[in-house]
């Protein structure tokens, strides 16, 4: 380990260290203020005489006298064992809420490696999370990273920690009817959210004694911006530790990814590099793709890691390059909506522009119901003709609908109010969500129900079909004869 | 050679390096990492590296090994999983576990393996660059051996036997000839002479085929905003086109794709063969989050391999999904590299790399004369345009060297209309060249339904200006007719479903049948309405539920359903 009193130059986050002859490029170092107070940073750029460290934390006091600089001789590495679950960190991963020290089990490299694509599997188990317009239409399944794209003041706090009170594995691909649930461990990180936001998470872990099965990380907004670079890589190494070598089915729940990207920017540019996009740095893409693709889970291995990303739209633009850059790492997004929001809808999911890109291999037959794919395509599709009517209404007026049109616009309107609409502590099997889907599909003529199979229809949806539709749908299996008949 | 002096993200400084070359490959570091030479100044060289380079220090050493960034070229190739620089991701599995990490050296290519060399070529022969001197058979593709660059002359030995692929095969004009040779990546393989495009290159999407067809040979770019289904379509090229190898390169994306890759392909079968469609394939990996350097040089590994192949008079199709994050790899090291940005940060040569790129696709008579031969690499790219804009700068780029462009728009994924490709927007340039052979082997009128299909749906984007403002009841029944057949050609025709058995694929004659189907309808219809059937009427036809059915209907029905479709049309329009 050598120490150097040599520094020339702080600027912002960055201390330059003159002298340094061969620091190793994101080596840990120890930075110690003139009055004693020591805090962590790492290496950004090295060459012969010089390194530039970023310092995670305030650099208030710090001068090109008295302080001194230690470089460790290592990369940051962090102390994992399980006694981690039920414990509080802060934003660099020291303990926080007055329990002891972790003992280090293995101490792992914060950056993570990236698990070769060979390995991983093809993720398929199905997450319930009890909420239908995820299970039914966006389903989630493990080591699927999935985000929550938000704006200021929607629920998404809410939601998140719906999902993780909720979410269970059902064990389909285990083979044994019997125990049939599995439940997660979540990893909770928080970058520069407010205490109030924080303080309502722990109260929902501890409410419902899932503080236990849980491991928090949280950098409030008043902590050091810098810290928040480095506060999700240490919650990915705790869920990697607890997935790949204890066997654990891991939830990381990591808020909010705008902040995250906010502090990257914030250290770009005092590292004065050429800026891309509203000010974030060219590699804002490999950056967050080096956070969310560490989802995932592996050949012969157990545990997986699944990812509930939340981000804040700026402005609730969706084109805005943080969600811009993170849909396109992310297997799809949950999208909320102001407009639903405003009319009292909870969750205000917007589900047209929400997508699960696993789904398709989550659902079916063997994992959900085989008529899970059919319904929610033809949910979808209803639902979307009904928006657009909705637009048409506006202009020419409800009478000016034909009989059929109407059907829609009333089904868009129960969709909202019934199957996306629901409470903050209602569970929903997917069987329920599937048979409410159903349910309100009976109100739309069989012939326009395009996307689901008709034995389907017969097996689910005919019990919600009153009597009259099934003439109805006689008479069209009448007609048709005639017209084979007429054929002959 | 030299030594680091300094280190700051994938890129480094090495000083000391007098002599080395640009785009030398070197290693560096006590790891041994593997970079390539980007810059020289004095004795000063810039170098992008292929791995992480946390924990690299200021005078650890540098060494040269005299080469380009090469990729292995022989058997054992096809069926391979490789990261952006050509590493073996199964046998660096082996080697190092499930986590990728660095200064890992596997070859390429199996070394131990042997294989069965049939010689075509015999002593005494003389031979050139591209002559084939053989041929080994690697699952169902006959794998040919060719003259290596560089040699030429008498073949004075060649034999018959199983041999691994860097034993000699023969001896030509005194050297000895390996079945492995190795290829520069950033240069394009030599050919003879390009030819015109001819055959469309046959994807079993509909709206692709029939629409906006491509060639083989040809160039095409798939952009759209995240979730409107570019990987989906680029796998679904993958699975069903008519080609006989595909390049998959993974450039830049997610690791679950790959993985879903890696396990359905080996599953699925080829539908002209019938052999596990993981068998024709090659696939590049570089996720996301591998070093962004390797990506960089992804793109260049797949279309040489392709080349390669090429070169054996095969047609191959490239899908490279997405070049968006090859241009980022691109910009992120330009940065690095402080180079003086061009637009959006992207560096001045942008235009040209993608350029090149896609320059490099085509149909050529292959150098060789023994035999003469011709083939072709067809690359469709994916481009991933930031919120959605083609005015940046890697789709106009693209856009200008690319002759088809499926656009996908995620209003139509929203509703999920796959593939959302939207065809207002989309274009081929190939409709001309192609023209004879669609008339030929398809049908005569085959472009004709196509034009009138796509005049009507011209048409319906207009009437649906006027719906907008004053509603459908207003429009007079010819024009609400358009409407209900436009409807059918987007719902019955244009939607297929990737994940349906039978639609997933569909062939050309199936194509033209459902078309001419939900045309000769509507022109029946049109017809019955200018002599003042109700459309109400027209509506009740159910005939229509017939012709939506056409696309779960199996090839071998589909004629018969749809003549008798014609019928009951005929039958419903005479009364």
């Amino acid at each position: 380990m050598k120490e150097f009193q040599t520094v020339r130059e702080v600027f912002g986050p960055i201390v330059f260290v003159e002298g340094v002859e061969n620091a190793a490029y994101n080596e840990l170092v120890q930075i110690i203020f003139p009055n004693g107070e020591k805090r962590n940073g790492q290496v950004l750029e090295t060459s012969k005489g010089m390194a530039a460290v970023q310092v995670f934390g305030n650099t208030t006091g710090l001068d090109t006298k008295l302080t001194r600089v230690r470089f460790s001789g290592d990369i940051l590495r962090m102390p994992v064992s399980d006694e981690m679950l039920g414990r509080v960190f802060n934003g660099s991963g020291e303990p926080i809420d007055k329990g002891p020290a972790i003992i280090a089990e293995e101490k792992l490299e914060i950056t993570g490696s990236s698990i070769n694509p060979v390995a991983r599997a093809e993720p398929h188990d199905f997450i319930q999370t009890g909420i239908s317009t995820i299970d039914a239409l966006n389903t989630l399944v493990r080591g699927q990273k999935l985000p929550i794209f938000s704006g200021n003041g929607l629920p998404h706090n809410e939601m998140a920690a719906q999902i993780a009170r909720q979410a269970t594995v059902r064990g389909a691909s285990h083979g044994k009817g019997g125990e049939d649930k599995e439940d997660f461990v979540v990893v909770f990180a928080a970058m520069g959210i407010t205490f109030a936001e924080a303080a309502f998470f722990m109260q929902d872990f501890e409410k419902t004694g899932a503080l236990e099965r849980a491991v928090l990380f949280l950098n409030l907004a008043n902590d050091p911006s810098i810290e928040r670079i480095i506060t999700p890589r240490l919650a990915l190494t705790t869920a990697e530790y607890l997935a790949y070598e204890r066997d654990m089915q891991v939830l990381v729940i990591l808020t909010d990814m705008t902040n995250y990207a906010d502090a990257l920017r914030e250290l770009s540019s005092a590292r004065q590099e050429v800026p891309g996009r509203r000010g974030y740095p060219g590699y804002l893409y490999t950056d967050l793709a080096s956070i969310y693709e560490r989802a995932g889970s592996i050949h012969g291995r157990k545990g997986t890691v699944t990812q509930l990303p939340i981000l804040s739209m700026p402005d609730d633009d969706i084109t805005h390059p943080i969600p811009d850059l993170t849909g396109y790492i992310t297997e799809g997004q949950i999208v909320l909506s102001r407009e639903l929001h405003r009319k009292n809808q909870y969750p205000p999911v917007d589900v047209l522009p929400s997508l699960s890109r696993l789904m398709n291999l989550g659902i079916g037959a063997a994992r959900t119901r085989e008529d899970h794919a059919g319904v929610s395509s033809q949910l979808y599709a209803s639902y979307a003709e009904g928006r657009d009517l909705r637009s048409l209404v506006a202009v020419v007026g409800e009478e000016a609908l034909s009989e059929r049109d109407k059907k829609f616009l009333s089904f868009s309107n129960a969709f909202e109010s019934k199957f996306v609409q629901q409470g903050k502590y209602e569970n929903r099997t997917i069987e329920q969500s599937l048979d409410l889907g159903w349910e309100l599909l009976a109100d739309i003529p069989e012939g326009e129900l395009k996307r689901v199979k008709p034995e389907h229809l017969e097996a689910y949806g005919r019990k919600f079909r009153s009597v009259e539709k099934k003439e109805e749908h006689g008479h069209h299996k009448h007609e048709e004869k005639k017209a084979e008949a007429a054929k002959a | 050679m030299g030594s680091i002096t300094k280190v700051s993200g994938p890129v480094i400084r090495a000083g000391g390096m007098r002599g080395v070359q640009i785009n030398e490959l070197v290693r560096v570091g006590d790891m041994l990492l593997l970079g390539e030479v980007i810059s020289v100044k004095n004795d000063e060289a810039s170098i992008q590296v292929y791995e992480e380079t946390s924990g690299l220090r200021p005078g650890e050493p540098v060494d040269g090994t005299g080469a380009p960034l090469s990729v292995e070229l022989g058997p054992g190739l096809l069926s391979g999983i490789f990261d952006g620089i050509q590493r073996p991701l199964d046998a660096v599995r082996e080697k190092s576990g499930d986590f990728i990490v660095r200064g890992v050296t596997v070859p390429s290519l199996n070394r131990s393996k042997k294989w069965k060399f049939v010689p075509k070529a015999k002593v005494g022969d003389t031979v050139s660059q591209g002559d084939i001197l053989g041929t080994v058979a690697e699952f169902n593709i006959e794998h040919k051996i060719m003259v290596p660059k560089g040699i030429s002359g008498k073949i004075t030995e060649i034999t018959a036997g199983n041999y691994t692929i860097t034993q000699a095969i023969a001896k030509i004009g005194g050297k000895d000839v390996t079945m492995m040779q190795k290829w520069p990546v950033r240069l394009p393989r030599e050919i003879k002479e390009k030819k015109h495009f001819e055959p469309p290159l046959i994807t079993g999407k509909r709206i692709m085929d029939t629409f906006f067809p491509i060639a083989k040979g040809g160039a095409g770019a798939i952009p759209g905003p995240f979730g409107s289904g570019k990987t989906v379509n680029q796998t679904d090229l993958a699975k069903y086109s008519d080609a006989d190898i595909i390049v998959y390169v993974g450039c830049g994306e997610r690791g679950n794709e790959m993985a879903e890759v890696l396990e359905n392909f080996p599953k699925l079968m080829d539908p002209k063969t019938q052999k596990p469609l993981m068998q024709r394939t090659v696939l590049i990996a570089n996720t996301s989050n591998m070093p962004v350097a390797a990506r960089e040089a992804s793109i260049y590994t797949g279309i040489t391999i392709a080349e390669y192949f090429r070169d054996m008079g095969l047609d191959v199709a490239v899908m490279a999904d997405s070049t968006s994050r090859w241009a980022e790899a691109m910009r992120e090291i330009s940065g690095r590299m402080e180079e003086m940005p061009g637009e959006e940060g992207y560096p001045a040569y942008l235009g040209r790399r993608l350029a090149e790129f896609y320059e490099r696709a085509g149909r050529a008579v292959c150098l060789g004369d023994k035999p003469k031969r011709s083939g072709s690499v067809t690359v469709v790219g994916a481009v991933s345009p930031p919120g959605g804009d083609l005015s940046e700068p890697v789709s106009q780029n693209t856009l200008r060297v690319t002759k088809v462009f499926w656009a996908l728009d995620s209003a139509l994924s929203r509703r999920r209309h796959y593939p959302a490709i939207n065809w207002l927007k989309s274009y081929s340039l190939y409709g001309g060249e192609l023209r004879e052979w669609f008339e030929t082997n398809v049908s005569e009128d085959f472009l004709e339904h196509r034009n009138q299909a796509m005049a009507l749906l011209q048409k319906e984007a207009e009437l649906q200006n006027i719906v907008q403002l004053i509603g459908p009841d207003a429009l007079p029944d010819k024009e609400r007719l358009v409407l209900e057949a436009t409807k059918m050609i987007r719902e019955d025709f244009l939607q297929q479903n990737s994940y349906d058995e039978i639609d997933a694929y569909c062939t050309l004659r199936k194509q033209y049948v459902m078309l001419r189907t939900i045309l000769h309808f509507y022109d029946k219809a049109s017809a019955a309405i200018a002599v003042d059937m109700p459309l109400s009427k027209v509506l009740e036809a159910p005939v229509r539920g017939d012709i939506a059915s056409l696309k779960r209907t199996p090839e071998k029905e589909v004629e018969a359903k749809a003549e008798a479709a014609i019928k009951s049309i005929d039958k419903w329009f005479a009364n």
